[in-house]
């Protein structure tokens, strides 16, 4: 790497930052005046019908298929969402200058670019967005597009104002292949808990709506809503659980990992040092919420809100435990 | 039934509540025990659990902070008892957290010792019978094909050549005859329940391996300064903590020296500079009856010796002192190790001279590898290498209330009992060395040099201060356990979320000339994929069936 400034890369890694967090923006905008535009959508015929079926059907449980088109099978006309579409495009291509920037502070620091708060972040919902793109391949889930988006905006923008730092060279304990192992799958398994926190979300949102269809008068004027373009309740919860059950695997593999790499870097391989106390509060709430979704009385929503949950212990683990606790992992990179 | 054993409020239960007993003990008994095994109670022990964990990264945990407790209870006189009676500071040590986990896993073994006995049972039986009417499942495919001739024979070799077919494809198989149809019962995915029986076991393997192998773990710390060795034995480590089952005998003999301790920093002006790194502990081990060994000691490396390993602490300066009386007769010669208090490893030692002089000495030091003057006036460390290095010494004389026994620090200096005799309040500027100077002592007591350390003929103070290494020697008999268990548990996991595991039933009923062929599938438990794998079998086996001559049905 002689005659490249590490310096000067990361001023241009800095700049595609930005430059990928406007394009987020963009994005954001266009998944938003899609999930307003979804509701005006011609569907409302639709909606009467699936109204009255579920009236008639004697106020029972809503069945699947009924509120909404299934996640994997495809509606017979399928709508072309052309805002969708344009976010997407602006998701892929954000990605793509937010990928480039990782890469250059990767280059810039001669090491994995994920050892501080500002790396973290970046490598972190890197990930996010590459997984949800990725996803997008199988799963139609665009409706999640302004969620995911609006995470990056936030967390990205958010952490490259607050915690950008300089490169440095690698604190000792950080010298390790486990830094490349353990944090690379613990961003990964927070990508997918991310993703199951956004269905979760909807499927919270999908469950009000559904009750209140079943309750509605026959005759009742069908409400606006992006809902009706959405899976059913069910169908978000399976699909949930399965990116959470992914993600679980990741974090079980991360808590492993961590712990043979404390025991090198501390010589002990668990100390319930504040971080490790999150890795493990994180790993307990999703062995609840895989328990829950097994366990009669908590299906559906009560296991969302667990889902919600642990994925804002995820969030609070990597802001709040990292900047303001104290502990061994005071890898911030900031300096107080 | 084959279908794994649940307890009864599991989602794909039978429905039957735990209601309450009107019988005697036993009857309590048996539906407090089932309310402890169900569902329910280990969810929100797996709740509680998490809740309980929290408090402990909010307050500072004795073992893992001792001296954010002990500054807890200066900034919080009030607090601080309050929470320690309530076990806040040793948070998972405490009976509410012990009951909660030990709870949970009561819970854990009552639910998972009758599913194992059940999954036994169902590993050797065979999958159930073809139920009478296929086209009720959900996923049911079916077609017919035309024979001239034997009907029964041609159906019979259709479902032989699919029982063939889910054999090779992982099923376990059971031919059912009879009435007129030709039948095959499959079930695969036992893997799932083997899965997730390990993995539960597993996790009692690893708060077992943790707690009993915690008892055969010791741990101990040394200070040494270059140059400096330590045998490993009780007497000489600095801290010892043993387990339960650990006793003094049970060390086993060898020695370290610490030859050379290295480290850098980063140069001014580069990104990040003074930062120190790369540390590296050279050592040599020698075992009774063998050759003596070079060996390195890094963070994240850590050594291993007969057994033990030994870790990297801390390092820091230890400048050797030399102390003579009135007449010049040398009574104190040492290196002292220092301890940093910055990242530009400004550092704190204490010097006990105990006899030899009128009286006992006390110095209480400071050393700055690169010493510069705050506009304060004060002194500074700028950089964390040997630079421009500088001692400053405070000077009490008196008693260092060390000869009645009581256990001191050798890092602190209890000046009760003595008078300054330099720095402070006491009329006499403190002393000021570099390496190589030697002063005057107060009150014409003799004389103190810092000595220079580097060898004959170097520049600079590069090697002027000898350093010293902290190690910490760990005997760790769980750790290995611990992995294993945990490393099973994560098998067991993948096994049991991602084996589908699932009924297929392929059944043949011949009608005049035709033959209908049947397919369908059953999910027992979660299974994505079961549409399409109840599509592929049917086209898999229509592609070899659809034949008039039964004797080619047959898969290869
Ligand atoms: C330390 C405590 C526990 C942890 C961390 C834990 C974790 C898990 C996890 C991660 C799963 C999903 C894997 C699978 O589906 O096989 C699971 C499943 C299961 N656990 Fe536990 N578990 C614990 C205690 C218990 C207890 C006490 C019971 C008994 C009441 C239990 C019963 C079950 C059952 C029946 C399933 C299968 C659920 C299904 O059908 O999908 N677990 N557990």
């Amino acid at each position: 790497m002689t005659g490249t400034d590490p310096l000067l890369l990361d001023e241009i890694s800095l700049l595609l930052v930005w430059t990928a967090v406007t394009i987020y923006v963009l994005a954001f905008i266009a998944y938003a005046i899609d999930l307003a535009r979804r509701s005006d959508l011609a569907l409302k015929a639709k909606d009467e019908v699936v109204a009255r079926e579920l009236v008639t059907a004697g106020g029972g449980g809503v069945t699947s298929a009924s509120a909404g088109s299934s996640a994997s099978a495809p509606a017979p006309s399928k709508p072309r969402y052309l805002w969708a579409r344009l976010g997407t495009v602006l998701t892929a291509l954000g990605f793509v200058f937010h990928l480039v920037a990782t890469v250059l502070r990767g280059i810039a620091a001669e090491r994995v670019p994920w050892s501080n708060m500002y790396e973290f972040a970046m490598t972190g919902l890197l990930l996010i967005i590459a997984v949800y793109l990725a996803v997008l391949t199988r799963y139609d889930l665009r409706f999640l597009g302004s969620l995911m988006t609006g995470l990056a905006v936030l967390l990205l923008g958010g952490a490259t104002l607050a915690f950008h730092v300089d490169v440095v060279p690698l604190a000792d304990p950080l010298k390790s292949v486990w830094l490349v192992v353990h944090v690379f799958v613990a961003s990964l398994a927070t990508a997918l808990f991310a993703l199951a926190f956004g269905l979760s979300v909807v499927q919270l949102i999908q469950t009000r709506r559904e009750r209140k269809l079943v309750d509605a008068p026959v005759d009742a004027e069908p409400k606006r809503s992006f809902l009706r373009t959405v899976p059913n309740a069910e169908a978000l919860e399976s699909l949930a659980y399965r990116f959470a059950i992914v993600g679980f695997i990741f974090w079980t593999f991360t808590l492993i990992a961590g712990s043979i790499w404390a025991n090198d870097a501390w010589g002990r391989f668990w100390g319930f040092d504040t971080k490790e106390v999150w890795t493990f509060v994180i790993w307990v709430l999703y062995a609840g919420y895989i328990h829950a979704r097994a366990t009669r009385g908590w299906r559906g929503t009560r296991s969302a809100w667990l889902s919600i949950i642990g994925f804002t212990a995820v969030l609070f683990n990597f802001t709040i435990v990292n900047v303001f606790f104290k502990g061994l992992h005071a890898y911030s990179g900031l300096t107080t | 039934m084959t279908d794994p054993l649940r307890p009864s409020d599991h989602a794909d239960g039978d429905g039957e509540e735990i209601t309450q007993p009107r019988l005697g003990a036993v009857g309590w008994l048996r539906w407090g025990w089932r309310q402890l095994t169900s569902m329910r109670t280990a969810l929100v022990l797996l709740l509680l659990l998490a809740i309980a964990a929290v408090p402990g990264s909010l307050v500072p945990q004795r073992t893992a902070d001792p001296n954010g407790v002990t500054q807890y209870f200066t900034d919080n006189p009030d607090l601080a008892p309050v929470l320690d009676k309530l076990s806040l500071f040793d948070v998972y040590s405490s009976p509410w957290f012990s009951a909660i986990y030990l709870l949970l896993f009561i819970s854990l073994i009552g639910c998972v010792l009758p599913r194992t006995k059940h999954h036994w049972k169902a590993l050797r039986s065979q999958p159930p019978r073809t139920p009478a009417r296929l086209s009720r499942l959900d996923d049911h495919r079916e077609r017919s094909f035309s024979v001239e001739g034997d009907a029964d024979a041609a159906a019979a070799a259709a479902v032989e050549s699919a029982a063939a077919q889910l054999r090779k494809s992982g099923y376990r198989v059971a031919r059912y005859d009879g009435r007129g149809t030709f039948s095959v019962s499959a079930e695969r995915g036992y893997l799932r329940e083997t899965g997730n029986l390990v993995f539960h076991a597993a996790l009692v393997g690893v708060l077992v391996a943790v707690g009993v192998g915690g008892g055969f773990t010791y741990t101990g710390q040394r200070v040494l300064v270059e140059g400096q060795a330590f045998a490993n034995s009780l007497l000489d480590y600095s801290s010892f903590n043993p387990g339960r089952f650990v006793g003094g005998d049970t060390l086993t003999p060898y020695s370290i020296t610490l030859d050379k301790f290295d480290v850098s920093y980063v140069p001014p002006g580069q990104p990040g500079s003074g930062q120190a790194g790369d540390f590296i502990a050279h050592v040599t081990t020698q075992a009774p009856g063998q050759d003596a060994q070079d060996g390195e000691v890094r963070v994240n490396h850590p050594l291993d010796v007969q057994g033990d390993r030994v870790y990297l602490l801390g390092n820091g300066y230890a400048p050797t002192v030399t102390i003579r009386d009135a007449d010049g007769k040398e009574v104190f010669h040492d290196s002292i190790a220092f301890l940093p208090q910055d990242a530009n490893m400004t550092s704190l030692g204490v010097i006990k001279v105990a006899d030899g002089l009128p009286q006992q000495l006390g110095l209480l030091g400071f050393f700055y590898p690169t010493m510069d003057v705050l506009d304060s006036g004060a002194l500074t460390s700028t950089y964390g290498g040997l630079e421009y290095p500088t001692l400053t010494l405070r000077v009490y004389e008196g008693d260092l209330g060390i000869d009645d026994g009581t256990p001191r620090s050798v890092y602190t200096l209890d000046p009760s009992k003595m008078t300054q005799i330099a720095g402070g309040d006491s009329g006499t500027p403190a002393l000021q060395l570099m390496p190589g100077q030697t002063e005057d002592l107060p009150n014409g007591l003799g004389t103190i040099t810092f000595e220079n350390e580097a060898p004959a003929g170097a520049t600079g103070y590069e090697q002027s201060v000898k350093r010293f290494a902290s190690l910490s020697i760990h005997r760790d008999l769980a750790g290995p356990w611990v992995l294993g268990f945990a490393l099973l548990a994560l098998f067991g996991l993948l096994a049991a979320l991602f084996v589908p595991r699932r009924r297929m039933w392929v059944k043949a009923t011949p009608k005049g000339d035709t033959v209908l062929v049947e397919y369908a599938g059953l999910a027992r438990g979660e299974d994505p994929t079961l549409a399409s794998a109840v599509d592929q079998l049917a086209d898999k086996h229509g592609a070899v069936v659809p034949s008039t001559h039964p004797d080619t049905g047959k898969v290869d």
